[in-house]
């Protein structure tokens, strides 16, 4: 230990760019022994990029890097483990085909010249199981456990490592309610232990009952710091997004015209069982809130066609439908913007323009030909709509950054005047400004009459956003909540299968 | 491809001679036609390995039309292109329907495809051209009319005589590129082979789109067997063909299109497979040993793959620098904006 500073890890100055963006403009972070942090911000703020930071997935561009007051330098994972900084991350990464022990001491198997020591292998691992309140044998198959245990068998590998500092992200995102209270059971046991949290979430209620302090990032830099006893909603809020709630979303309720979409009974291939009726009118924002893992993605994907239906009807304002592919969905006047952008929204390596216009070439075209003029337009108009910061149309969509890739899968899909337009995760991975202006194209749409339909794991989006919100558990509607009836609360207690009783 | 030109010039003069070079367009033409087919195939990002077997098998077939069954040989060059059109068909079925990998497919249909043709002549060769000694050929104006046109010589000046063939491969390649560049279609193709998920999502029938592709390069296929036959004039049913698809996809390959789809156009894959025949004539002219051909060749695809990887990076590179470029006096001008308010 150094000078009685107390301090376990500190950083400062901490920068770092992808292409076309620059994700952390000098950020700083301090970390006691025994400390819970929550660091908070809205999606795109930087959190994720300095969490691989400091776990050594990725290397920082510039910046100071302190643990015990000696300055570190790393280069992977491994390095990051040695001085005991540990990664839980939001996908887990436990091989589900081997037995518990083996996974926490994957790579690292007791034993000598090639050959597991089997007793001293589980012995061990049942002991740190117990640390993380598992009393289960330590033979038990990975895959055989619910999420929530398998979280804390990451945990137990983690410590098993001798991590003193754990760095959990969105750990609670597809926990259930009584899961996520045993999570936080064996938070505070270690915390007690002397080990230190790094915890991320986008629950503020969650924030405040585990954080001993918060620090807050917004667009990839420090926004503030919160010290226990100022921890609350509205603090919370107004540092993620640096004004009022009310000016950043900037909501008009338009009285709601005929129904766009009406689902009744509609069964996705991932909950065969579920039948899930739902409407959304023209003119109306409607939110999708719930879990990740709720059924929510695959449900947009069965109204596009991507996955068909397995029964129930479908109805675009008034007319029967039922597509077979994402083509029919848009001969429909259906458009969505996918989750995962790069993957299923943009063609990357295209251009700006190859992307824009990619839907309208079949309608633009002459006799088959394309029609140049015509598909430059779209992408003209897209780039000055959408506020599309790229040097050019002919840039190649795969170097812009999140937000502007999003407003061209946005801009390609306006060029279509689409009659729904469903959006998953419209934020994700995008900084404060592109948010706030696909907020504000949100609005605008829908006050011409345009139906939207969007799925959000944000709180504070869809509380923002929504005039109205369906809330799904584990593939069917828990619950349908209208605007005065909305809060955290709420959408909470429907999320984790509970109903309102309160 | 400059400098092998030039060295095999200097080496032996005779490579610049008249017949030399109508060989050498001859011979570039046959194989740029199949190259310019599998490059549609390539470029949605998937493959045909039965390019070669579809060459035997149609100049087995149309042989077998006009000299066996003496059917009206322009009936049977039409009924060929019909059949390699379904063996496209077929493929693309199995592929989008069936979701069969097009490895497995076009494997299989290299297999049957060669054995029907082995099947049908009783593994004798034929062809159908009348050759020396060749007794009640019937529609023989027709058929030495089609002769010539497959396979005929146009003369240019007083010493050079251009193949036929590259008439055909010029019309084709012409085609070929607007449908490429100029069309819907050929944009779907190149959406579909660089993100088919992306390209599904943004409303396209890429099942569809797919089957176009593995017609089109069946079809190509079909040409080329029939250009084959005309220019061989005996077909070999267990030999016409076999390996051509590797040559294909070699041209293709070094004609600058990816395996793993999006990229690659017309022009560069009808240059490549120029290259290939002119490096084997080069082998043959300068005297190098012919065992040595393909792993020449080998050679020649590698460096010439690597150094189109290392142009890609630098641009780029180039090209994230604009972004950055941009993204950063973006922020400057923002930063003054709010120093304005």
């Amino acid at each position: 230990m150094s000078s009685g500073s107390g301090l376990l890890l500190e950083v400062k100055d901490l920068k770092k760019s992808f292409p076309g963006v620059l994700a952390l403009k000098g950020v700083s972070l301090t970390l006691g022994k025994g400390e819970v942090i929550s660091l908070i911000g809205e999606n795109g703020a930087g959190k994720s990029t300095l969490m691989k930071i400091l776990a050594g997935v990725q290397p920082a561009d510039s910046g100071d890097y302190h643990i015990d007051g000696q300055k570190v330098d790393f280069k992977n994972v491994r390095e990051a483990m040695d001085l005991g900084i540990a990664l839980i991350h939001q996908e887990l990464n436990l091989a589900s085909n081997l037995d518990l022990a083996s996974n926490i001491f994957l790579g690292r198997e007791p034993g000598s010249k090639g050959f597991i020591n089997e007793q001293k292998l589980h012995t061990e691992a049942t002991r740190h199981l117990k640390r993380v309140g598992l009393n289960l044998p330590s033979e038990t198959l990975a895959g055989s456990l619910p999420i929530g245990k398998q979280q804390l068998v990451e945990i137990a590998k983690a410590l098993s490592c001798n991590a003193r500092v754990l760095i959990m992200d969105e750990p609670t995102s597809s926990l259930s309610q009584k899961e996520t209270e045993t999570l936080f059971e064996v938070v505070k046991g270690l915390r007690d232990e002397g080990i230190s949290v790094i915890y991320i979430s986008h629950r503020l209620g969650e924030v405040k009952e585990l954080s001993d302090r918060v620090t807050v990032f917004r667009d990839g830099e420090n926004a503030g710091e919160l010290a226990k006893d100022e921890i609350n909603h509205d603090n919370m809020v107004r540092l993620m997004v640096g004004r009022e709630l009310s000016e950043f979303y900037d909501r008009e309720i338009h009285k709601p015209g005929d129904c766009v979409l009406k689902a009744v009974n509609v069964v996705s291939p991932t909950y065969p069982e579920v039948p899930v009726s739902i409407e959304v009118r023209a003119g109306e924002i409607v939110g999708i809130a719930g879990l990740v893992g709720a059924g929510r993605t695959e449900l947009l994907q069965t109204f596009f066609g991507v996955t068909p239906s397995l029964g129930g009807e479908l109805e675009v304002q008034g007319v029967s439908f039922s597509p077979r592919s994402p083509a029919d969905a848009v001969h429909a006047g259906l458009a969505l913007a996918p989750e995962d952008r790069k993957q299923h929204g943009l063609v990357l390596p295209m251009t700006v323009r190859e992307n824009a216009s990619l839907p309208s070439l079949e309608r633009d075209q002459k006799m088959g030909f394309l029609d140049h003029s015509k598909e430059r337009e779209i992408a003209d108009v897209a780039v000055k709509q959408m506020k599309i910061k790229t040097p050019s149309i002919e840039q190649p969509a795969r170097f812009l950054s999140g937000g502007n890739q999003q407003k061209i899968v946005l801009g390609k899909w306006l060029a279509m005047n689409p009659k729904l337009l469903m959006l998953d995760e419209p934020t994700r991975g995008i900084d404060i400004g592109a948010k706030r202006e696909i907020y504000k194209l949100m609005e605008k749409l829908a006050g011409k009459g345009i139906a939207i339909l969007f799925v959000s794991s944000e709180m504070e989006e869809v509380l923002g956003m929504a005039d109205r919100v369906y809330v799904m558990h584990e593939g069917g509607i828990s619950g349908e909540l209208q605007k005065n009836q909305m809060s955290e609360e709420s959408i909470m207690q429907l999320a984790t299968g509970g109903s309102l009783t309160a | 491809m400059v400098t092998v030109f030039v060295i095999t010039a200097i080496a032996d003069p005779n490579f610049l001679s008249a017949y030399n070079m109508q060989n050498t367009v001859k011979w570039s033409s046959l194989y740029g036609v199949m190259s310019i087919g599998v490059a549609f195939v390539i470029i949605t990002g998937g493959i045909d390995l039965s390019i070669g077997s579809v060459v035997g098998l149609v100049a087995v077939v149309l042989s077998f039309f006009t000299k066996i069954q003496g059917l009206d040989p322009i009936v049977a060059i039409g009924l060929t292109l019909l059949m390699s059109v379904l063996i496209g068909l077929i493929h693309g079925l199995l592929i989008t329907k069936a979701k069969l990998q097009p490895f497995v497919v076009t494997l299989c249909g290299l297999l049957i495809y060669r054995s029907l043709s082995r099947w049908l002549t009783d593994n004798q060769s034929l062809g159908p051209v009348p050759l020396e000694g060749d007794l009640g050929f019937e529609n023989l104006e027709q058929i030495l009319m089609l002769d010539y046109i497959f396979s005929g010589q146009i003369p240019i000046g007083d010493f050079f005589k251009l193949p036929t063939p590259a008439l055909f491969l010029l019309v084709l390649a012409l085609v070929g590129s607007i449908f490429l560049r100029k069309t819907v279609w050929g944009r779907y193709l190149y959406a579909l082979g660089n993100n088919e998920d992306g390209a599904r999502y943004s409303g396209i029938d890429t099942d569809r789109m797919k089957i176009v592709a593995y017609v089109l390069c069946s079809f190509f296929a079909g040409i080329a067997g029939i250009l084959f036959a005309f220019e061989l004039g005996s077909v070999q049913p267990a030999q016409t063909g076999e390996f051509y698809e590797l040559f294909a996809i070699a041209a293709a390959v070094l004609g600058g299109c990816s395996l793993r789809g999006g990229e690659g156009s017309i022009l560069g894959v009808i240059i490549a497979a120029a290259v290939i025949r002119i490096i084997f004539n080069s082998i043959n002219m300068v005297g190098i040993s012919t065992h040595l051909e393909f792993g020449i060749l080998g050679v020649v695809i590698l460096l010439g793959v690597i150094g189109d990887e290392m142009l890609k990076k630098k641009m780029a590179e180039r090209q994230v620098a604009a972004s950055e470029k941009l993204a950063a006096e973006l922020s400057e001008k923002s930063k003054n904006n709010e120093n304005l308010e």
